[in-house]
């Protein structure tokens, strides 16, 4: 790769990851939420370094424009004046280290250790492809997908009129 | 023949059946009922006795009948009745003096609440004694003993609402209990022995040599004792004078005519197998007995205490005969002392009766029964007087009575015992002092009771009467045969039975055993009328009639000095013999000396058994209830420590283990993620270095 | 740099991230995040795999299914939270105990 095109991924990945660190760390939720906006747009980026050019975009519309819109609706929702100076960090923060260093480890030496095969495609736009496979080869899932969909929107419908209704005594 | 002797002993029966179940309702409370019952015994003994025996005049007659009655092995019981001239002679006396007795009983039982109950168990008793007498075997012989002793029970305690009377009647029957044990073992073992309670299979079977020596002897003490106790020899004597607290015809009947006779009469049977030195023994108890009781009736104040007295000396008499072997003898006074002692009771029973009578209408409340209470009765009640008199004298061993020769006979077969073995000379003693004092008393008696003036109140005296015909009757009859022709027919010697149909019916038996002993023994044992000291026996017989006739005329000329002429005065006598005469008086602390030994020994006993009882047996269960409440403290301690500490400490392990785990559980999901996490990752890092399988 | 090593190591990075996220915040919301964090990761190691590995689009359909499944997630879940915020009058996850034994 051209180091114009590194530059632009190792900036990116940094946004990634410092995105997702704000998220994890820091006190405000409020700030937290639009960090993961950012770190969705990063994981997008990086996405179409991998040419998953659909995929970019399906991440872009349903994770910033979906879920992260009902995130930070749900924050604005919950938010509490008292709560904003209160340290956002469990007891266990230290404590939570240790797995995750136990994980992290793990998993790395476990990628690291085995001989994945290397291949090169080629660079081709995914939308057809991707359109043809889910209607050929991964339709189940994708039935099924849509059943789920369709009883996360019943759900959520439910749970959100119970709240609705008290809300509105 | 059978069927005769069957009706004279189940003719009673019969009476006492049906007088006691339903006396209440017949008339005259049933009295007749016993009465035709006994008369009617009476006439078929007689009949059987004049047209049978009489008339056989067999000395060895004999009817038997019997029948199996139970067989094993080489054992057999027979029952039956043995008829010979013995039972029906008996017959006869118990028939006569019961019937007379009857008879008496209307006039003197009168008025009397439990009057038919009274009939009912004379019936009873006339039972029991005739079937006594007519049994052939020792096992029925035993039965009847029994019987009559229920009997005697019956009828000493039948004014039972008097303690005394009831004591006495116990006192009897447990003081013939003792002599029955005796009884029985010497039952037993005769029939281990011989295997028969036959008498005659007895016989023949001692005769035979299976039963000798040293356990014949012991067999025929044993047998004796029966007889010790049933006519209150020496020492089981002091039932009898407590009898008298029966009513008086009971004492005429059963104390002074039949049932004491029983004893005798069992003697008698047994006589046969008596050996020398069992004989001995009964010898020395008789005679000792007969003097012991002649000092005490000497003493008493009481009219039936010294008869009853004289009752048991009379039977030491007998049985003493029959010790020395003088068979003849001994039988023959049994049966003229039945006739003249219930004679005499039944007078003593008018007199008291009369006297009850004079008391109750003077409102005097003495004793109807001491002689201190009586005298000049004989102007008052003539009738009784006579037939005293006539009684007294034939008891007292006078010329022409019956009982001058009976008494005669024995006092000539013990001398003549004496003659032929000297070193037993107290027993001749025995004999002639014993009938010095028996005319003596009886004697006193007379004077005191009839002779003189009255010793009551004039109001009392006023009321004295000579008693009905049905009371006076059975004296005449009774005091009719002391006359002592009756039994020596065809002969007419007063001085001697020989020659009579007594002598001749009843001959001494010769002994069932070996007479193949050493000499003495063998002299002894042939002793009687068929012995070849036939010149002795004559001598000794008259020797002592001389004697008796002495001695008795001494007795008799005492008392009259002392009661009727009033020369000598018996209280300067008493206290010059102070002691001698309390202990006559006190009947030589019979009672007293069996109350500290016998029944206190007992008591004693039974106490020292409850006490080991109470202590020991109850002391064990008590310790076994301690033991298992300590055993169940023990056990409950290790259930409430051990096994629910066991529990506990599983549940407080549980508890603190929870507790632990617990803390893991905080619902906080993030903390779950944690452990989950943890977890995750130790396995992935482990299975990295180590290789999970 | 464009190798699978790089990806793989952002995705355990994001990955971890996301856990830190879900196991030390203490807002409900905090929480959520992290789990969308990590499904990204995931996502991004799919299409990461599937690029250098597979050399087909098995990688891409199994990320794509992942955004789908995580919206839906999503939104059940702060439907979810929502009611818990009604119920409990706060946002915290450690309020969460009444499971508490």
């Amino acid at each position: 790769m051209t180091l114009l095109s590194q530059i632009v991924f190792w900036f990116f990945v940094a946004l990634t990851v410092v995105s997702a660190a704000v998220v994890v760390f820091h006190k405000r939720i409020i700030y937290s939420a639009f960090a993961l906006l950012f770190a969705f747009f990063g994981v997008a980026v990086l996405y179409l370094f991998l040419h998953a050019d659909f995929l970019a975009a399906a991440q872009v519309l349903i994770y910033v424009g979906g879920i992260l819109t009902l995130v930070i609706f749900g924050v604005f929702l919950t938010a509490k004046i008292t709560t904003l100076d209160i340290p956002q960090l469990t007891h266990q923060r230290f404590l939570a280290l240790i797995p995750l260093v136990l994980l992290g480890l793990g998993i790395f030496l476990v990628f690291y250790t085995v001989p994945w095969p290397s291949v090169q495609p080629e660079i081709t736009p995914t939308t057809q492809r991707i359109g043809e496979l889910l209607l050929t080869r991964y339709l189940v899932p994708f039935e099924l997908a849509s059943v789920l969909l369709l009883a996360a929107l019943v759900g959520a419908m439910r749970l959100a009129r119970h709240f609705r209704q008290q809300e509105g005594d | 023949m059978l069927a005769i002797v069957l009706s004279i002993l189940l003719a009673p029966l019969a009476a006492f059946a049906l007088v006691i179940f339903f006396g209440r309702w017949l008339p005259r409370g049933g009295d007749w009922v016993s009465l035709i019952a006994i008369w009617g015994g009476l006439g078929l003994s007689l009949y059987l006795f004049f047209a049978r025996i009489l008339v056989a005049y067999n000395p060895t007659f004999l009817e038997n009948f019997s029948f199996d009655w139970l067989v094993w092995g080489d054992y057999r019981l027979t029952v039956g009745i043995a008829l010979d001239n013995m039972a029906v002679m008996m017959l006869v006396v118990v028939t006569l003096v019961s019937a007379v007795v009857h008879l008496f009983s209307i006039g003197y039982m009168k008025g009397d609440p439990r009057y038919s109950q009274f009939f009912a168990y004379l019936s009873f008793f006339s039972f029991s004694m005739l079937g006594l007498v007519l049994a052939d075997n020792l096992l029925v012989i035993y039965a009847f003993w029994e019987l009559v002793g229920l009997s005697s029970y019956l009828l000493i305690g039948f004014w039972y609402e008097k303690d005394s009377a009831s004591d006495a009647g116990k006192k009897a029957f447990i003081t013939n209990r003792v002599g029955d044990a005796g009884m029985l073992v010497g039952i037993l073992l005769v029939f281990t022995v011989l295997g028969t309670m036959n008498l005659r299979e007895i016989t023949e079977g001692v005769a035979a040599g299976k039963l000798s020596g040293g356990l014949l002897t012991t067999a025929g003490i044993c047998l004796f004792l029966g007889a010790v106790g049933k006519s209150a020899q020496f020492p089981l004597h002091v039932w009898l004078p407590d009898a008298m607290e029966g009513p008086t015809p009971v004492s005429a009947l059963i104390h002074a005519a039949t049932m004491v006779a029983a004893g005798v009469y069992l003697t008698a049977r047994i006589f046969v197998i008596l050996t020398v030195d069992a004989s001995l023994v009964i010898a020395y108890v008789g005679g000792f007995t007969a003097i012991f009781a002649a000092t005490i009736a000497v003493a008493q104040n009481d009219i039936k205490r010294v008869l009853a007295y004289s009752t048991v000396s009379q039977l030491g008499y007998m049985v003493m005969a029959l010790g020395v072997g003088a068979y003849t003898a001994g039988f023959f006074h049994l049966v003229t002392h039945a006739m003249f002692k219930a004679c005499l009771f039944l007078g003593s029973g008018s007199v008291i009766h009369a006297l009850h009578h004079a008391l109750h209408h003077a409102g005097s409340h003495a004793d109807a029964q001491d002689l201190r209470n009586m005298g000049g009765l004989r102007k008052r009640m003539p009738l009784t007087f006579w037939t005293f008199l006539i009684a007294t004298v034939a008891l007292s061993g006078v010329p022409l009575t019956s009982g001058f020769i009976s008494k005669d006979a024995i006092l000539g077969g013990t001398l003549a015992f004496v003659m032929e073995h000297p070193v037993h000379w107290p027993l001749a003693l025995f004999g002639f002092c014993a009938a010095a004092l028996t005319a003596f008393y009886m004697f006193r008696l007379v004077y005191l009771a009839f002779a003189g003036t009255f010793r009551g109140s004039p109001q009392a005296e006023s009321h004295l009467r000579e008693s009905p015909a049905v009371i006076t009757a059975p004296l005449i009859i009774l005091s009719t045969l002391c006359f002592f022709a009756f039994f020596t027919l065809p002969a007419l010697n007063p001085t001697t039975p020989e020659g009579g149909w007594f002598a001749h019916l009843f001959p001494n038996p010769p002994r069932a055993y070996e007479t193949a002993l050493s000499g003495e023994h063998a002299a002894v044992a042939g002793h009687g009328a068929e012995a070849a000291t036939e010149s002795l026996h004559h001598t000794a017989h008259n020797a002592a009639m001389l004697i008796s006739i002495l001695v008795a005329g001494l007795g008799i000329w005492i008392a009259t000095l002392g009661y009727y002429w009033k020369r000598i005065s018996p209280a300067y006598w008493q206290t010059r013999f102070g002691v001698l005469y309390r202990g006559m008086f006190h009947k030589w602390w019979s009672d007293e000396i069996y109350d500290a030994t016998v029944i206190k020994g007992t008591l004693g006993f039974s106490r020292l058994l409850a006490w080991f009882d109470l202590r020991g047996i109850d002391g064990v269960v008590n310790g076994s209830a301690w033991l298992t409440r300590w055993a169940s403290v023990v056990q409950g301690w290790f259930d409430l420590r051990v096994v629910d500490g066991l529990v506990n400490r599983a549940a407080w392990f549980v508890g603190v283990w929870g507790k632990f785990v617990r803390r893991f559980q905080s619902g906080q999901i993030q903390r779950y993620i944690f452990y989950s996490l943890l977890v995750v990752g130790i396995v992935v890092v482990l299975n990295w270095f180590g290789g999970l399988r | 740099m464009n190798s699978l090593t790089t990806y793989i190591i952002i995705s355990i990075v994001l990955f971890l991230l996301g856990l830190l996220a879900m196991m030390t915040r203490k807002n409900a919301i905090s929480v959520l995040m992290g789990v969308e964090l990590i499904l990204n990761s995931a996502g991004l190691a799919f299409v990461a795999f599937g690029r250098f590995v597979a050399g087909n689009l098995d990688g891409q359909t199994a990320a794509l299914f992942i955004i789908i499944v995580a919206a839906a997630e999503a939104a059940v879940a702060l439907a979810v939270f929502l009611n818990y915020y009604r119920l409990k009058a706060t946002a915290e996850v450690d309020k969460a105990d009444a499971l508490r034994g």
